[in-house]
């Protein structure tokens, strides 16, 4: 699996997934500088967890316009595996390769705490190593992730299946109070329609060996591991 | 008699905050009455902040040497080996004034200048923590302090991304006109690969890179070395404004520029921004420099030499490069989107010489500024001996402990940690909450364990054993997770030090923290002094707070507080039990606010410290809890709340100061088999006793009292004073 991991000025979970993504596959991914106008053979890219350009104007939005995204767009659009966490699933919708938007938090705050979540489908590639439905424990950070899209948009993506995970109980209920941030219904991660770019608030980089507090997040790269190869 | 330059007036002079005594000395030094601009530097170069004209003669009493010690007080920050050619970085820092005045900013600020000193030194910033005084919960000013100040250390830590990992807060109502915010920042670097301040290379450029220069924060020293009075809200301009999206930028720029050999010396822009880091600079190198000020990047028109040297702007610095690297160094600030501009040539004048536009406007001779500054030996008065107190006995102490764990002191901090990201960069073993945090070395199975630690109701009480007191908390709290103390940083934030009492207090909290230092081994690297904490003649409890470091040789041997199997025996290890003098118990059940300290035994310390910590060395211990505030029984249900468990206790004590001592270099523990470790204990001289069992899914006495976990964390979680 060659893998690139986009370097947005500000971006701070870059070096996070590049570990993982080392320690997953064996291979170190390419570390892709935003102002590049050109991105090297890739099975998978990531864009980063972070507070690319401060988060100024809008989260996501300033990055959603530098000059690798043109190209990032247009990989996506070719079928190439995109991941966008946190950050990263904001740029994803301000550059339109995801439907919706993230919102500020509910209560206003920041965030910073491990979740509970469902893995709605476990046949896609991000998530063939999920059991089906299984309840998975990952950290979110973050002070907009609260997932919002016009009627239409939300019963569209909710028929399509485009619903990865869903914030949760212990139980596996996706219930008002196990819902961190305000998302509508209980969304933490989508994909799009052709299933190939999947944007998701929570951390999965953070829970991927026990002395971190879990290994809950592994999963997801090993599917793409086992997928991409 | 000295007199004044024509753009200067006894009444400027004055506004500077510089006593008559101190322009004469100025005047002296100058040979002349000094000019508007070089007035200006005067008075941020002598204000206590910058000089540490009232501490400094009792500052060179702390040890700070040691064979882990690479670099103690005087940079930026301290530097400790670790072995395998690394060394952890670190040091804390007030933002107390700016913070009561704007907490956002004034708190985020903080957060930006403390890393900056840190990373200055060439290390990666890995940690931060802070420690948080606030006025009484009902206040109607504590809420708005709270809000403003948890968001700013979030909103500048989570963005640069270094993770937020511990810090402490007490609320009283002597700090109702006065907060504190006492940050602190751990970092990693090589040890061939630090960075000092010292520009002794004659002829090379001076280089400013960061953000551009605006009005911001002018005299924010200064301010920050005097009372508060009603009129202090006017101060809000003197607060700076933090931008952590630059931050992050200017530490990668120049962690980037570090891997290179070009720097020959940088110095972060900190209070007093580009007076102070010149002058120390040339200071410490024994060379004299010309800045051109024009040159300088700026936010915005028609700024003046004097605004351009006193501005507190953030995220600027200022290095000499070797020469012929400029081009170099000048494409990673540019690729980072950063400002770069060559302002200045190192001389050998032994003067600050500053130009615009090619003419002079000032010129001050540098040692006799930078080293000459004033030190004091203020008078100073002791603390009263505090006579023994009786404090009535529990009457219910389930009752008095539902009390104390929903209490503003020790009710969960999760409201505030849960803003702070704690877990970016992927290195975090133990997350807040615990008594230390333990941070990973990057790509090693080491870990660095940090805590910052005071009890100033102690110290109100007796200066010196709550100095002593902050130091051995710093080392128990290191020793419950395993980890071997290192050095620590200090933090003191006293009142008005022209009050005898309070120079006291100042006097009598470092000799106790020298005393422990000493003993515990653990020197002081590098610090800070907060001066005129006081509002309108109220001055704050004495709060000299210790940030320690600590190192475990292998993070897969580690104690939590959490409990961990049903059917552990949990163990006090450590005695006598009993002192109510001071405690949480005494206030929060009783209103008492009075009594002695309790004793420091330095001794003890270390002897069950260092028993503890052979224990999790060895592997034969995972759970762990120093017993500090509230005493033992408030430590059992921290430890039965962690780990979701409950305690049956055993022991057939009954006396409330058993229960709610605060006795010090006490641990609780818990373990599968208490056989060896009653055993070792025999052998080692300690003392130990059985408290109880882990079971069930409450905290119950041999009386049949009992309270469920589900009642005492409702109230331990919903009690935060937000």
């Amino acid at each position: 699996m060659k893998a690139g991991v986009i370097v947005f000025p500000g971006s701070n979970c870059d070096r996070d997934v590049a570990v993982v993504l080392e320690a997953v596959s064996g291979q170190a991914p390419a570390m892709v500088w935003h102002g590049d106008n050109k991105l090297p053979d890739l099975d998978l890219i990531v864009l980063p967890g972070g507070f690319s350009y401060g988060d100024y104007l809008r989260c996501g939005a300033m990055s959603a316009k530098s000059p690798i995204m043109h190209e990032v767009v247009k990989r996506a659009n070719e079928g190439v595996a995109v991941l966008g966490i946190c950050n990263g699933f904001q740029v994803l919708t301000e550059s339109g390769l995801l439907p919706g938007a993230l919102m500020r938090n509910r209560d206003l705050d920041f965030i910073c705490r491990d979740v509970f979540l469902r893995v709605e489908d476990c046949a896609s590639r991000f998530t063939l190593n999920y059991e089906d439905e299984q309840t998975i424990r990952i950290p979110i950070a973050h002070h907009d992730g609260n997932y919002f899209a016009d009627a239409e948009t939300l019963s569209r993506i909710e028929g399509e299946g485009q619903v990865m995970f869903r914030y949760c109980d212990a139980d596996g209920q996706a219930t008002p109070e196990a819902n961190p941030n305000g998302s509508l219904n209980n969304i933490a991660g989508i994909v799009n329609e052709n299933g190939n770019v999947l944007g998701m608030m929570p951390h999965p980089e953070r829970m991927t060996e026990a002395a971190l507090g879990g290994c809950d997040g592994r999963p997801l790269f090993e599917s793409l591991l086992e997928t991409l190869s | 008699m000295s007199n004044y330059h024509p753009e200067t007036s006894a009444e400027i002079v004055a506004e500077h905050g510089l006593s008559p005594d101190e322009y004469e000395k100025a005047f002296e030094i100058m040979g002349r009455a000094p000019n508007l601009l070089e007035l200006g530097i005067f008075s941020v170069m002598w204000s206590e902040h910058c000089s540490y004209k009232s501490s400094k003669l009792w500052l060179k009493t702390l040890p700070t040497e040691g064979p882990q010690v690479i670099q103690g007080p005087g940079e930026n920050a301290g530097v400790v080996d670790i072995g395998d050619g690394q060394a952890v970085i670190f040091k804390i820092e007030s933002h107390n004034h700016p913070s009561f005045i704007e907490p956002y900013q004034g708190a985020a600020t903080g957060v930006g200048g403390i890393l900056r000193d840190v990373f200055t030194m060439g290390a990666r910033p890995v940690a931060n923590l802070n420690a948080l005084r606030f006025g009484a919960p009902d206040h109607p000013r504590t809420k708005h302090l709270v809000k403003g100040v948890v968001a700013g250390i979030g909103g500048y830590g989570n963005c640069v991304g270094v993770p937020t990992v511990g810090g402490e807060i007490n609320f009283h109502p002597a700090y109702n006109g006065n907060c504190l915010v006492n940050a602190m920042t751990v970092g990693l670097a090589d040890t061939d690969k630090i960075f000092y301040s010292a520009a002794s290379d004659i002829g090379v450029p001076v280089v400013y890179v960061g953000s551009k220069t605006g009005r911001d924060g002018i005299h924010g020293a200064t301010m920050a070395s005097t009372e508060f009075d009603e009129d202090s809200e006017e101060k809000r301009p003197t607060v700076q404004v933090g931008d952590p999206f630059t931050e992050k930028l200017l530490i990668e720029a120049c962690l980037e520029l570090m891997a290179t050999d070009a720097i020959l010396a940088i110095q972060d822009m900190g209070a007093a921004g580009l007076t102070s880091s010149s002058f120390e600079m040339a200071s410490k190198g024994g060379t004299g420099v010309v800045l051109e000020l024009d040159k300088v990047p700026m936010r915005e028109d028609g700024m003046t030499p004097y605004e351009l040297m006193l501005s507190e702007s953030q995220e600027r610095m200022l290095m000499t490069l070797k020469p012929g690297r400029e081009a170099e160094a000048q494409a990673i600030f540019e690729k980072w989107g950063l400002d770069f501009a060559v302002v200045g040539t190192i001389t050998d004048t032994g003067r600050m010489q500053l130009k615009w536009q090619g003419e002079s406007v000032g010129d001050l001779p540098i040692d006799p500024l930078a080293l000459a500054s004033p030190e004091y030996d203020r008078p100073h008065a002791p603390t009263p001996e505090q006579a023994a107190i009786d404090v009535p006995e529990s009457r219910d102490l389930l009752a008095d402990l539902l009390t104390l764990v929903g209490s503003a002191d020790l009710c969960s901090r999760r409201w505030v940690w849960e803003q702070y990201d704690h877990m970016v960069m992927g290195d975090t073993i133990q997350r807040p909450g615990g008594d230390a945090a333990v941070v990973r070395v990057h790509g090693s199975n080491k870990g660095l364990a940090m805590s910052v630690d005071c009890s100033p109701r102690y110290c109100l009480a007796d200066p010196k054993a709550g100095g002593a007191q902050a130091v051995a908390e710093g080392f128990r709290n290191l020793s419950a997770v395993g980890a071997k103390p290192l050095a620590v940083t200090n933090n003191l934030n006293f009142g008005n030090p022209e009050k005898p009492l309070i120079m006291g207090q100042l006097v009598g909290a470092i000799e106790g923290m020298g005393e422990a230092c000493k003993a515990l081994d653990m020197p002081v690297v590098s610090g800070n002094v907060s001066l005129y904490n006081e509002t309108e003649g109220q001055a704050i409890l004495p709060t000299p707070v210790i940030g320690s470091v600590g190192l475990l040789a292998d993070i897969d041997r580690m104690a939590t507080v959490a409990l961990k199997r049903d059917g552990d025996t949990l163990v006090l290890i450590g005695g006598p039990s009993g002192h109510l003098g001071q405690s949480i118990y005494a206030r929060e059940c009783h209103g008492i606010e009075a009594g002695p300290a309790p004793a420091i035994d330095l001794a003890a310390e270390t002897k069950v410290g260092n028993f503890v910590r052979g224990l999790i060395e060895e592997g034969l211990l995972d759970t762990c809890h120093d017993i500090s505030d509230g005493g033992l029984m408030v430590a059992m249900a921290e430890m039965a709340l962690a780990g979701d468990k409950g305690v049956a206790v055993v022991s057939a004590e009954t006396a409330t100061g058993f229960w709610y001592g605060e006795d010090q270099a006490r641990y609780l523990v818990a373990l599968p088999d208490a056989a060896p470790l009653q055993e070792r204990a025999k052998q080692a001289g300690l003392g130990i006793h059985i408290v109880g069992k882990v079971e069930g899914r409450d905290i119950s006495l041999p009386s049949g009292q009992k309270v469920a976990l589900s009642e005492l964390r409702l109230q331990h979680e919903s009690n935060f004073p937000t």
